[in-house]
């Protein structure tokens, strides 16, 4: 815990603010995570009072609008940011992936939704009273958005919804589904988004255990015939692929700056561990070995550190590109992967035994490199956007 | 009532500190900084009495590097409605602080000060003692419990045989234990709005306070470490191993 608390004071982009910020959010986590986030893992879910606690820290609104009970007033992409890092600090990225599922969840109900569906849906979430998550991927096929098979028909004046979706996070707890669905023909201009509550008959789901993340709830979801009127439905019918997309920008920045912020968690922990534990008469981290070992992971993470900054900086801008989206979370898990694994190196068997926060960053390290759009998704979306056909 | 809380910009509590390599303190480039958690009891306490109508305003202090700014906001946004910050770039004294802190409770005329008990870095547990002699104010330390009215203030103060209750007529000064309260942490919202609230900018010579350091830090070490311990059998065994060891008679 010595050298990688203060880059945000040498860059650009953070001010006092966002030192404010980070230094809320860490208190906030010490009391209210770091104590019980072991039971949580093993207990596979979060409980809802932490939304509601979260909500009242002003974690969950950070970013919305004021009008929705959210905090945008001086805040700017760059404190969501901050507050990702910090909520990286007991080194579980189901804490984020959970308790923040509103952040992939809410955002097309904002951009595209009724006035109606923004004010009833987004206060009680942002509140931490309701939880929404967003369904996507299905048993079929998860990359191939445009090919998703979950169907909603018209009948009368009811949609009537059929299909299953997989991979859900936070979709065993979860009070309304940003749901993906195909109203039209075949291919990305049949598809739309619709909200779904989970209590409307017909909706069933199975909960699913993992190799990470194991504090938030992951869930394979069917819809059996479940009747949604069409004010449910989230922007025009047949209009949702360009929601979809437009939605996994703000995913992707938000996973590669959870890769940094969990690398850097590694990396503490294995750097603390350097300095103190003696062998062959010196401490580690006077082997040449292990000092090279710790500089290459500082490397990594503050060039994709710096990167993730600029994507930020050209989010707020108006000047983004998807393709640098997707290109960035490749960046950024596969500078995870290499950091969870020299960490891991470096405290040896310590980390492999359960407890060390690299133990659980090094099984995470799959579920950033496959989840919100895998390496190899990302660089072929990235490599058609750029031209290279 | 008027309360003047000081606050301290400290390493964070939960950074394993490192004595640097020539020994002459620990490490705090590159340490994450945080307002001294004694002094964020005596924030919180200074905010419920605020909230109970006890009190009206709460001005927070911090004596320091500029950057003791950031611990002001951190009061401003916990509640605390305006602060004072005196710019040194010195290492701060106790004496040399309580000094400032005195001639600015001559100036602010506050009824009461909460201040931590000690603060984390050098742990010297004398500001808020000084403090009080220098003003010739009563005091209660170590408090575990604060009650006040609009004349007196009551305080259950930690000691080593148990608790003691005094009662001191204010203005008087108040330095917080643990078990005083759990601090809040201040929302996202309220950090913004603390931005908008007053921070003066002084200097110890405002004050007429020389800050210079009297004392002088010849060596800073690590805790020795832990050796080997030995398993024993039995119970005379211990208490022979005790014996030898000279730990009892």
């Amino acid at each position: 815990m010595t050298a990688f608390d203060d880059w945000r004071a040498r860059s650009p982009y953070y001010d006092e603010t966002h030192e404010a910020v980070a230094q809320s959010v860490r208190r906030f986590v010490a009391a209210e995570v770091a104590p019980h986030i072991d039971r949580w893992e093993a207990e596979g879910e979060l409980p809802r009072e932490l939304h509601r606690k979260a909500a009242a820290a002003g974690i969950l609104g950070l970013g919305y609008p004021e009008e929705y009970g959210g905090h945008s007033e001086g805040f700017d992409i760059f404190h969501s940011l901050t507050q990702s890092e910090e909520l990286a600090a007991p080194g579980a990225g189901g804490l984020t992936a959970s308790l923040m599922t509103h952040g992939i969840g809410l955002p097309p109900i904002l951009a595209l939704g009724s006035d109606e569906m923004k004010r009833r849906i987004a206060p009680e979430v942002l509140a931490g009273d309701k939880i929404i998550a967003l369904a996507i991927t299905e048993p079929s096929g998860g990359s191939d958005v445009a090919q998703l098979k979950t169907r909603a028909t018209l009948v009368g004046n009811k949609y009537v919804v059929s299909g299953q979706k997989q991979f859900i996070t936070s979709g065993m707890r979860a009070d309304y589904l940003t749901v993906a669905v195909r109203t039209g023909g075949p291919g990305m201009a049949g598809i739309s988004l619709m909200l779904v509550e989970t209590d409307r008959p017909g909706v069933s789901r199975t909960r699913l255990d993992k190799m990470g993340w194991r504090c938030s709830d992951t869930a394979t979801i069917h819809f059996d015939d479940v009747e949604v009127p069409p004010e449910n439905l989230i922007g025009p019918e047949n209009g949702g692929f360009a929601g979809i997309m437009r939605n996994f920008n703000g995913e992707r920045l938000g996973m590669a700056m959870g890769c940094c912020a969990h690398a850097r968690v590694a990396l503490a922990e294995a750097v603390a561990w350097a300095t103190t534990r003696e062998t062959f008469g010196k401490r580690l981290a006077q082997h040449q070995s292990i000092r090279i070992k710790l500089a290459d992971c500082e490397r990594q993470i503050e060039a994709t550190q710096a990167w993730v900054d600029l994507c930020a900086w050209q989010s707020r801008e108006g000047r983004g590109r998807p393709a640098d989206y997707a290109m960035l979370k490749v960046q950024a898990t596969r500078m995870l992967e290499a950091v969870a694994r020299e960490a891991a190196q470096v405290l040896g068997g310590a980390s492999y035994i359960t407890g060390s926060k690299i133990e659980r960053i090094y099984r995470e390290v799959r579920v950033n490199a496959i989840g919100g759009g895998s390496e190899e998704i990302m660089l072929d979306l990235a490599g058609r956007q750029l031209g290279y056909t | 009532m008027k309360v003047l809380v000081p606050v301290k910009r400290v390493v964070d509590y939960n950074v394993k500190v490192r004595v640097k390599s020539d020994g002459t303190g620990v490490e705090l480039a590159n340490v994450k900084m945080s307002m001294n958690p004694f002094d964020e009891i005596a924030v919180e306490e200074a905010i419920r009495l605020k909230e109970k109508g006890v009190v009206t305003e709460i001005v927070a202090v911090s004596i320091g590097v500029q950057q003791s700014q950031e611990t002001i906001r951190t009061a401003l946004a916990m509640g605390a409605d305006r602060g004072i910050l005196v710019v040194t770039d010195q290492p701060t004294e106790s004496l040399a602080v309580a000094k400032i802190l005195a001639a600015i409770a001559k100036e602010e005329a506050p009824q009461l000060i909460i201040l931590g008990k000690q603060a984390i870095d050098d742990d010297a547990n004398q500001t808020g003692q000084m403090l009080s002699g220098l003003l010739g104010w009563p005091q209660g330390t170590f408090a575990s419990k604060i009650t006040a009215d609009g004349a007196m203030v009551t305080v259950e103060r930690e000691i080593d045989g148990g608790a003691e209750t005094v009662e001191l007529k204010l203005p008087a000064v108040v330095t917080t234990d643990l078990r005083l309260n759990e601090p809040r942490y201040a929302s996202l919202p309220n950090i913004m709005k603390a931005k908008s609230k007053p921070i003066a900018s002084k200097t110890p010579a405002d004050y007429g306070v020389d800050a210079t350091p009297r004392l002088q830090i010849l060596k800073v070490v690590e805790p020795s470490k832990r050796t080997a311990g030995v398993k024993v059998k039995t119970v005379d065994e211990l208490v022979d191993k005790l014996k030898v060891l000279g730990a009892i008679g």
